[in-house]
């Protein structure tokens, strides 16, 4: 069980990126998670909202998928 | 490191190498036809005319839209036979975002928009077929991609309001204080759009085959195999949504982008 300290400092700083894969799930729930009692509350306007609510889904999803590329390169690139 | 890894890892599966780029012509033979023979091959280098397997994808997905809208609609019949009406249906769909988000002057672009859609969409769905390679996978593929909406885009702006384009980044509404910051926020965020873009696409299909990649390695495990199985089904038709969702956020994001560029200041 031997290896070098810029392996190891790799393996360590792709798992800390992975934290952001959670803290984008944080802002997708809360994209959806509003739209959907907006969506409650006003029925009739929520299907003209639908194509704002994947946007702002992709803006938030987008950047988890930024940190899972961090680790990506960390663990395969560098 | 990619390469060490695979004889130390301790992990017998590698869920990211079904993304390797290969050539079609001109492989080594594999390993069990003769150590020696597969030893003394030397493997071919890949050059930007090599036909890869991303080539044969992509010739496929455009060979694939060719069939559904060109043949498929050759009847142009009034009752629309079932090929057509899902031609018509596509048709109709990426008309009217295009419409709803950019106005009656973005439609010009519709063709652009059209063509960007059928193909990632196709490039999607026929990454999902089990053995078949991903295209959109590769941010090297999303990036001419992305690189291209940005530089229609910001090319058009300018052609179309001239310096006043630039009257984007410069917000009116703002403090005079807090003018000069937001404007460097928005240059910025401007220049990370083709980034952002492409790196969606492609971060979300290669996240999604890499994980059902990740659990058919544990469905080798045979206590946790009938769960692994049932997780592969699971995800396999998340990935079928996140394929069509994928495809959708690309085409309506070049419409916000194409939006910009059409009206400046809103």
């Amino acid at each position: 069980m031997e290896g070098n300290i810029a392996d190891m400092g790799q393996f360590i700083g792709a798992g800390l990126a992975a934290i952001g894969s959670g803290a984008a799930a944080i802002g997708v729930g809360h994209v959806a998670g509003n739209f959907l009692a907006g969506a409650l509350r006003n029925p009739s306007a929520a299907a003209s909202q639908t194509a704002t609510l994947f946007i702002g889904l992709a803006f938030a999803e987008a950047l988890g998928i930024f940190s899972f590329l961090v680790a990506l390169l960390l663990m395969f690139a560098v | 490191m990619a390469g060490e890894a695979h004889e130390t890892g301790g992990l017998t599966f590698h869920p990211l190498d079904q993304f390797i780029v290969k050539p079609l012509f001109g492989n080594c033979p594999p390993a069990e036809h003769g150590a020696a023979e597969a030893a003394a091959c030397v493997p071919p280098e890949i050059h930007w005319y090599t036909i890869t397997n991303v080539t044969l994808w992509m010739a496929i997905a455009v060979a694939c839209i060719f069939l559904l809208m060109v043949v498929g609609t050759r009847g142009r019949s009034i009752i629309p036979t079932r090929v057509q009406s899902i031609g018509e249906l596509l048709y109709g769909f990426v008309y009217k975002m295009v419409e709803d988000v950019t106005g009656h002057e973005g439609v010009k672009y519709f063709p652009y928009i059209m063509t960007l859609f059928l193909f990632i969409l196709f490039a999607n769905f026929l990454g999902l077929i089990p053995m078949s390679f991903t295209t959109t996978s590769h941010i090297a593929v999303t990036a001419v991609l992305g690189f291209g909406v940005f530089i229609v885009v910001t090319v058009l702006g300018f052609v179309l309001n001239g310096p006043a384009f630039l009257g984007m980044f410069w917000m009116k509404d703002a403090p005079l204080i807090l003018r000069p910051v937001i404007a460097i926020i928005e240059v910025i965020s401007y220049f990370v759009r083709p980034v952002s873009h492409s790196i969606r696409l492609a971060g979300n299909i290669m996240a999604g085959h890499a994980v059902i990649k990740v659990f058919a390695g544990f469905a080798a495990i045979a206590a946790i195999s009938p769960a692994s199985i049932l997780a592969i089904v699971a995800i396999y038709g998340l990935e079928v949504l996140v394929a069509g969702i994928q495809a959708y956020v690309f085409t309506i994001l070049t419409c916000v982008y194409l939006k910009d560029a059409l009206h400046p200041h809103h």
